[in-house]
């Protein structure tokens, strides 16, 4: 598999430019979200359509992605062009990332917690996921969202909060989480992806029993559309949330506020239970 | 002397002691007999080498008169062991001749550590320490919430215990009420007890002009999708009244996150739904907090409510814009 060599060689160095275009930007610091988009989706135009307007020398950096372009041109131009072939890949990223081979890569890196984690401490280190706040480019760099409390976050790193957000797009997590709920993260608990990575050392079986459920929650037969039982209606109830205090007494106005929220929240609790009842 | 212009005169002192290097090197060679390498030389006190050194950005310099009085100690002398070697540390006072009895000096800098931090989450309750800690939170000292649509709201230091040793520190947003792990991993050996569990909150109730009021509404100068443009909202601050006198006098920052697969809202009937909107939301106005009663139910409740209504009504707060908003169902 072509794939496969395309790999090989991208862990192999970053220090020069490697054979192929993709894996040489998809090893190079500060594109550690993007996720390989396969050949075969990049050379079917059917799945570029539109883009031609969006990116200029838009030939030649499509060329530059599948790496053939003239080895003449690339000397004059590569500088300029390597900005628009940067462009183009994210925005053929976008349309990726929502495709079903885009999804499970998405989810491996995912699971990897390769997208940092939640900075919200009773999230619990939740893996987070990549979204634009617009599908335009050139408006909004890229945010993190936690499945978890449903929130929005800034990259820790700089590097990462210059990234497009139009190269991830606003649909990806919520697609993902659509099409995959048993990967919907419980509201309250210990997270269990990625764990061992945090942890660093964990018991062989421990670490053997994470794995096996990596595997079976990967696999997409088994994933994909099994959550028909779950029933998320009830789930909010279970989230923690940090309380303010004043030499242990809560705040009037702030404990107020919360009260207030948790009633909507029951409201909405009891709205989903009703429709639920309904439906059975 | 209150505590920013003692800072300062430390400053001053630190600055014109770095020209005397013969002396200093003398120092360091004597202290390294008596007590550890590591500890500063006389003209840089103890608690200022202390809160300069990296992962100490949000420690202030507790006042030495504050330090000397017995009364603010109370208590702490059993949690803290070498208690006598350890306020010699922090105090830069020249320790007794008879240091044997103490097997390791390593053991009195952690000492040293646990006072001034126990120490220090008392003073910063204080009106001096609040004064000190105010400026640091203005010059941004303790960062900014990480959460998209608090617009960057400078956040404080803040512990989830007043007992050492129990968990680190975490960054209090008033704009979420919520509290965050710091960015850098350098605090990550900060421990939180040394701000405790009051501080965060006692600052914006004596800062109330910092604090953002509880309730929210959408203007339509502002367009709220976009996290940047709101910053420079100084003139929308001037004008804002919270009608609660001990509330939050600052306009918060209310937008809540709303998912969207490809342009459409995400159905709460969906699975997927979002069920934690509830979290971030304010009500419109303050009235509206009154709705709820102390136990958390709503006053006007009757059973049977309109569904339709009520969520037309949530939406209302999150967006003005709002396409017709579909039922995405799995299969």
């Amino acid at each position: 598999m072509l794939h496969r060599a395309v790999e090989d060689v991208s862990t192999g160095s970053d220090s020069d430019y490697s054979r192929f275009w993709i894996s040489w930007f998809l090893s190079s610091k500060g594109n550690e979200y993007f996720c390989e988009v396969d050949e075969d989706f990049i050379l079917d135009r059917f799945n570029l359509t539109g883009l031609n307007n969006e990116v200029a020398n838009y030939t030649q950096a499509l060329d530059l992605i599948t790496d053939q372009l003239d080895d003449d041109i690339q000397d004059e131009l590569r500088g300029s062009l390597d900005v628009q072939a940067r462009e183009l890949y994210g925005l053929i990223h976008a349309r990726w990332i929502v495709t079903a081979r885009g999804l499970a890569k998405m989810i491996e890196k995912y699971k990897r917690a390769e997208f940092g984690r939640c900075p919200r401490v009773m999230c619990q280190l939740q893996p987070l996921l990549p979204v634009g706040l617009t599908d335009m480019p050139y408006e909004k760099s890229v945010k993190l969202y936690c499945g978890r409390c449903e929130d929005l976050y800034s990259p820790k790193s700089s590097r990462h909060g210059s990234i497009d957000g139009a190269y991830f797009g606003t649909t990806f997590p919520h697609l993902l989480f659509l099409v995959y709920p048993t990967l919907i993260p419980p509201k309250s608990g210990p997270t269990d992806i990625g764990a061992n990575a945090a942890s660093g050392s964990g018991t062989k079986e421990g670490e053997n029993r994470i794995r096996r459920r990596l595997r079976e929650e990967m696999d997409p037969a088994i994933a994909e559309g099994g959550g028909e039982n779950i029933s998320t209606a009830s789930v909010a109830l279970k989230a923690e949330r940090y309380k303010p205090r004043i030499y242990g007494f809560q705040l009037n106005e702030i404990a107020k506020l919360q009260r207030w929220q948790e009633a909507v929240r029951d409201r909405q609790v009891s709205r989903l239970e009703d429709l639920e009842e309904r439906a059975s | 002397m209150n505590a920013s212009d003692q800072a300062e005169f430390e400053d001053e002192e630190a600055i014109s002691g770095t020209g005397e290097g013969d002396e200093i090197m003398e120092e360091v060679e004597e202290q390294e007999d008596g007590y550890t390498s590591s500890t500063p030389t006389s003209t840089l006190t103890w608690i200022s080498w202390f809160c300069s050194l990296p992962g100490h950005e949000y420690f202030c310099e507790v006042s030495e008169d504050f330090i000397e009085d017995d009364f603010n100690l109370t208590g702490l002398n059993t949690m803290v062991p070498f208690w006598k070697e350890a306020m010699e540390m922090v105090l830069d006072v020249e320790p007794d001749e008879d240091t044997s009895k103490i097997p390791d000096v390593s053991i009195v800098e952690s000492s040293a550590e646990m006072l001034y931090g126990l120490v220090h989450q008392r003073y910063i309750l204080t009106r001096a320490g609040l004064s000190t800690m105010v400026d640091k939170y203005e010059a941004g000292i303790f960062g900014s919430c990480p959460r998209v649509y608090c617009m960057g709201t400078n956040v404080v230091p803040c512990g989830r215990s007043d007992m050492p040793g129990l968990d680190t520190v975490k960054l209090f947003c008033p704009n979420c009420n919520d509290i965050y792990v710091p960015p850098s991993s350098r605090f990550q050996g900060v421990d939180g007890a040394f701000f405790g569990t009051t501080f965060a909150h006692l600052f914006f109730q004596t800062y109330r002009e910092l604090s953002p009021a509880p309730f929210w509404k959408a203007t339509s100068s502002s367009s709220h999708a976009s996290p940047r443009s709101s910053t420079g909202s100084v003139s929308q601050n001037a004008t804002f009244v919270n009608p609660n006198p001990h509330g939050g006098q600052k306009r918060a920052a209310g937008y809540v996150y709303v998912p969207r697969i490809y342009g459409f809202k995400v159905s709460e009937r969906a699975k997927c739904g979002p069920r934690m909107q509830w979290l971030r939301l304010r009500p419109e106005s303050s009235e509206e907090l009154d709705m709820v009663d102390w136990r958390g139910r709503w006053l006007d409740d009757d059973e049977d409510y309109d569904d339709e209504e009520e969520e037309e009504e949530e939406d209302r707060q999150m967006e003005d814009f709002d396409p017709v908003c579909i039922m995405i169902k799995v299969a």
